[in-house]
């Protein structure tokens, strides 16, 4: 299945890339799956491994790791919000 | 209940008469204003560039109004929050709460604005003499957001 992934500010510069559309490997069913799996393309992609501080929405609402994915799915990672 | 995102400035004085407008059953308009310091963590500040994500930063305030406006009893609530480059002493956001007494309108303002520091998606970036960097999210934000569900919690058992 096919999802889109955005990311946001100091962890969107970390990853050196705003959003992509990913064909998602049968096995990643989760939102922590996925998550894990970007960790492992290295260099910047790290800033998504587990221990740090990364939140995440899917489908425009904040999530946590356990949340299912589905075909079409927007799903978002970045840091602690600092708005207000 | 109203909730825009948007670049430009707003006018205080016109969104707070706006809340009580042709209402007389409203008795009391509590608002908070939110602005760019030109100090943060030791560092001066020249400006700040506020992202945010859209499509989610709407629909996040709408949640968080909607929730203020079952735990109290409000008759009106606006929320502003800007997003782009701002500079010190600009506004960055505006809380109004229309009600008929303070009470609930005080508590709901205090209670919307700490749940838009840890739920709504916007991201501070300051420009500093040593450069740009992001600024971190502040634990105290997490704890002014919890004591309002651990009071929640406490009303629900009372029950």
């Amino acid at each position: 299945m096919k999802v889109k992934i955005l990311y946001f500010a100091s962890l969107r510069e970390a990853v050196g890339c705003g959003s992509e559309t990913l064909e998602l490997p049968g096995e990643i069913a989760t939102l922590g799956a996925l998550r894990a799996h970007l960790s492992a393309r290295g260099d910047g992609w790290q800033a998504l491994a587990g221990g740090r501080n990364v939140r995440a929405a899917l489908n425009q609402r904040m999530v946590d790791a356990e949340a299912v994915l589905a075909a079409g799915d927007e799903v978002a990672f970045f840091p602690p919000v600092t708005g207000g | 209940m109203s909730v825009s995102v948007q670049e430009a400035d707003f006018d205080v004085g016109a969104e707070i008469a706006a809340l009580s407008a042709g209402r007389p059953e409203v008795g009391a308009v509590a608002s908070f204003v939110g602005l760019v310091r030109d100090v943060s963590e030791g560092s001066n500040v020249s400006a700040m560039t506020l992202e945010h994500y859209p499509g989610m930063t709407e629909q996040a305030l709408e949640d968080i109004v909607a929730e203020a406006g079952r735990r109290w009893a409000l008759l009106g609530v606006r929320v502003i929050h800007r997003f782009g480059l701002l500079m010190p002493g600009d506004r960055i956001v505006f809380v109004g709460v229309a009600g008929a007494h303070r009470g609930e309108s005080f508590a709901a303002c205090e209670f919307i604005m700490d749940y838009l520091k840890t739920r709504a998606p916007f991201w501070k970036r300051e420009e500093t003499p040593s450069g740009a960097r992001w600024v971190d999210a502040r634990d105290t934000d997490d704890s002014a957001a919890a004591r309002w569900s651990e009071e929640w919690d406490e009303i629900e058992q009372r029950r």
